[in-house]
């Protein structure tokens, strides 16, 4: 039964290729072009080896289901092509279109191939129907997961980011966080603290939850975790920037920090560490006093 | 069975840890420890754990409870050197090691003992 459906179908497609090609493009370009993502030559490049691939296999594979084995390098072919269009910054509608926008023309053309035969006609449209609406939704799945992985190489690519470790003065050591604090981020923070302690045989470290927009219980605990850590290596953390609204919050969760030393500001924690370190600025003690 | 030496410097002792504790070793530890601070009636305690890469909860404990014994008997303990990654496993297994005084390496224990006891 699929067999000459089949057999047809390469036939109409392998006949009006060329006419296939402009139709398609004339449907798409409108679309993709539109934001100039992309260009027209890059397009018909696309549209090209995309028939060339699917005749290929429609010639060979003896069924027309998209999701067998057989369909194995259409899929690739597709694959390839969302990848591109998802780091390229199309919309995973736009990439569904490349092959949905294949449907008109390629039902213009059958219904001419098939114009006195109605179920005919009716049989072969289903079937493309369904091979050209697994392959669009195949192109979604790719899509999806390729912008998937960009934003896993982002997030990473922000930890790394967020979490210097600066030195303020000899022995004083600084951590200002931005964002938001998760054990996986708490984990980052805690590692790089704890090995600049090790290379600057720091005393003294002030940690700056200016850039933290919330501090729940969570985020309390992992800071604590952290001051934890550095006590055991020797050295003292002060925790500063704490905001008015963090401060309440603070102490409506119950959270205590009483054994850590809590600022408003950096320069107040920068300078309880200077005095703590026996160093001063003559500037600061003047303001001091 | 080997022994962790325990050396005397003035009214200190030290205890250095340089090979991979296992519980029976730091059982023998206390009681070496404890006997010692009594007969030398030492001051204070250090204990380096630098060369030591991996702790569990029982050694963890164990390093805090010869502390606090320490401290029962009126001598000051500072335990110094901690690795980084020691010190991320301590506080995941929530031994914070709250009654004990740490310092970064030897000398900063040595300094922070004298400054204890004057």
């Amino acid at each position: 039964m699929n067999q000459p459906k089949g057999a047809a179908l390469v036939e109409v497609l392998a006949r009006h290729r060329d006419t296939l090609l402009t139709d398609w493009m004339n449907q798409h370009l409108s679309i993709a072009l539109r934001r100039g993502l992309t260009t027209e030559a890059e397009m018909a490049d696309q549209f090209r080896s995309f028939l060339n691939v699917f005749v290929d296999t429609l010639t060979r594979a003896d069924t027309l289901d998209g999701n067998r084995p057989e369909w194995e390098p259409v899929r690739a072919y597709l694959a390839e092509i969302s990848t591109h269009r998802a780091r390229q910054g199309f919309t995973p509608a736009e990439t569904a279109t490349f092959v949905f926008s294949l449907k008109q023309p390629l039902y213009a053309r059958l219904r001419e191939a098939f114009g006195n035969q109605p179920s005919e006609l009716a049989d072969t449209s289903w079937s493309v129907n369904m091979l050209l609406d697994a392959l669009g939704i195949y192109t979604t799945e790719v899509f999806q997961r390729s912008r998937e992985a960009i934003i896993l190489r982002q997030q990473e690519e922000l930890l790394e980011l967020s979490t210097p470790v600066v030195q303020l003065w000899e022995g004083i050591l600084a951590l200002p966080l931005i964002g938001t604090l998760d054990s996986a981020r708490t984990q980052v923070v805690m590692e790089s603290l704890l090995q600049k302690i090790v290379e600057t045989g720091a005393a003294i470290a002030i940690i700056d939850i200016t850039g933290v927009p919330t501090v729940d219980t969570l985020v309390a605990q992992h800071l604590l975790k952290t001051v934890a850590a550095a006590r055991l290596m020797g050295a003292d953390c002060i925790i500063s920037g704490i905001r008015p609204q963090i401060a309440q919050t603070i102490v409506h969760l119950g959270v205590d920090l009483t054994n850590v030393t809590t600022k408003s500001t950096l320069a107040d924690a920068f300078i309880i560490a200077l005095q703590r370190s026996g160093s001063s600025i003559d500037n600061v003690t003047r303001l001091q006093n | 069975m080997d022994r962790i030496p325990i050396l005397r410097l003035g009214d200190c002792l030290i205890v250095a840890i340089q090979v991979d504790m296992h519980d029976r070793l730091a059982l023998a530890l206390q009681d070496d420890l404890t006997a010692r601070i009594v007969k030398d009636s030492a001051k204070g305690v250090l204990i380096d754990i630098s060369s030591l890469d991996i702790v569990d909860s029982f050694i963890g404990r164990m390093i805090s409870n010869t502390a606090a014994m320490a401290t029962v008997l009126d001598a000051q303990t500072v335990v110094v050197g901690m690795q980084p990654s020691v010190a991320i496993t301590l506080v995941e297994l929530g031994l914070t090691l709250d009654g004990v005084r740490t310092a970064l390496n030897v000398e900063r224990g040595m300094a922070l003992l004298k400054q204890r006891r004057r």
